[in-house]
């Protein structure tokens, strides 16, 4: 690994400030478990380590009925399944919290550095997009808002722009006779990177008998996680059924635009698609229906 | 060049000084320079769980913590664990179910295996399994450590 420096700010001003004077030369240190992998092996380069974890508002975990939870972004996943309130909330972003690695990685590993990392696979980012989370991203010139859905632009690539980093999420509070779910397909039982994941969040009807809304995302069919907003919008206002939930599949199954590599197939992810994608809303519609 | 770091820390109950550069991984520095040799390197990218440390009562692999970031923590390798002389309870049934073979991943298991209990002492056999998921032994074939995590777990609980 070639020698840095390394700087630990204790305010979200401090961070930024080294991180426009040292530019793309800054690399931001949460859990560490992807970044240091990379320095090690040279994939990315750093003058300047910054660990943020030392700024209060990367570490806040906290959660309202009203307004809905704040994560910041540097908590590592234990903290988030740890934490009864959020874990009885988003039961979905649980699913995939302590999926992420394995225990000793979970210890480290936060939402925000899997979000940042950008992998086409993370586990974590198809379930905070059907959770409509959002990020505060602060910079040099402010902080500014950004939705999961769009932080991410290619593999290993994502919107922040010199000086800037991820700070924390907020997640809308869940609604009344709502679910999340998230899956993925691997080879092993366990410790293992997504063939393809599929997260769903759906709201039902008081009776629920039917879909007033849902969102769906999938991940490792597409350069980003990819948030599938029309298979969601075919669900809005139709029936609880097995041909409303296929509906949504093939729009899923459509929307994967997946390569072959050492993990499966195209044509291999695009069927996975479809039968993760009907798992998930099945998992989130009995979720909804035992709220 | 980056200069070197100073770094304090408690590890297994002694206060300790160090130096060490800021790209040294805590790995490094317990082997390299504080010469705890007991956490052993594997993998180095966190897939295999040999060099597994609890710091801050969390199970963490030491390959992916930089040495600077232990500062002012606690931290607990597998030198705190026992002596020859008096074998902690996992390492004694480690031994009795033979459940290593060249041993390099033992350290590391034994390590886990504590974390696992001191957080459930009462682990399923399918809780064992998932929670060790990060530890690879190319050795055993598992079931042994299984059976020895399970008896460690036992013995605990009867002592």
């Amino acid at each position: 690994m070639h020698a840095f420096d390394f700087a630990n700010p204790q305010s979200v001003p401090d961070a930024v400030g080294l991180l426009q004077k040292h530019g793309d030369r800054a690399r931001v240190l949460a859990g560490g478990t992807d970044v240091i992998v990379q320095l090690r092996e040279g994939r990315r380069s750093a003058d300047l380590v910054v660990d943020i974890k030392e700024i209060p508002d990367v570490n806040v975990l906290s959660y309202s009925a009203t307004t809905g939870a704040k994560i910041g972004a540097a908590v590592p996943c234990y903290r988030i399944y740890g934490n009864e309130e959020i874990a009885g909330a988003y039961p979905g972003i649980m699913d995939a919290a302590s999926l992420v690695g394995g225990i000793a990685v979970q210890g480290r590993a936060s939402l925000g550095g899997n979000l940042c990392n950008a992998s086409p696979a993370a586990d974590t980012i198809p379930t905070m997009i059907v959770h409509s989370a959002v990020c505060t991203v602060a910079g040099p010139s402010g902080t500014r808002q950004v939705a999961v859905e769009d932080f991410c632009t290619g593999p290993g690539r994502n919107v922040l722009e010199s000086g800037e980093f991820l700070v924390a999420f907020d997640i809308p509070a869940p609604s009344a006779n709502s679910g999340g779910f998230y899956l993925r397909f691997i080879p092993r039982n366990e410790m293992d990177i997504a063939v393809v994941g599929a997260g769903a969040y759906v709201v039902l009807n008081a009776d629920k008998s039917k879909f007033e809304s849902a969102r769906i995302a999938v991940g490792a069919v597409a350069p980003t996680p990819l948030f599938v907003r029309e298979a969601g919008e075919a669900l809005a206002g139709q029936a609880v059924s097995d041909a409303s939930i296929e509906r949504a599949c093939e729009l899923a199954r459509a929307a994967a635009s997946p390569i072959d590599d050492m993990r499966g197939t195209a044509d291999y992810r695009k069927h996975l698609t479809g039968v993760l994608t009907k798992r998930a809303i099945q998992g989130a519609v009995q979720r909804a229906k035992e709220s | 060049m980056s200069s070197k770091v100073h770094v304090q820390a408690r590890i297994n109950g002694d206060d300790v000084e160090f130096l060490c550069e800021p790209r040294q991984s805590l790995l490094e520095v317990l082997r390299d320079v504080l010469g705890y040799t007991g956490t052993k390197e594997g993998c180095n990218n966190g897939n295999c769980g040999a060099c597994s440390v609890i710091l801050e009562g969390r199970l963490v692999n030491s390959c992916l913590v930089f040495g600077f970031e232990i500062q002012g923590k606690e931290l607990q390798t597998i030198e705190g664990m026992g002596s020859p002389e008096e074998l902690h309870p996992v390492q004694q049934q480690f031994l009795e179910n033979a459940a290593l073979q060249c041993g390099i991943c033992t350290p590391g298991f034994i390590v886990s295996t504590k974390a696992l209990l001191d957080k459930n002492p009462d682990p399923t056999e399918a809780e064992v399994r998932y929670w060790l998921a990060g530890n690879l032994c190319r050795c055993t074939g598992y079931d042994k450590i299984v059976r020895a995590v399970l008896d460690a777990a036992k013995a605990i609980k009867n002592s």
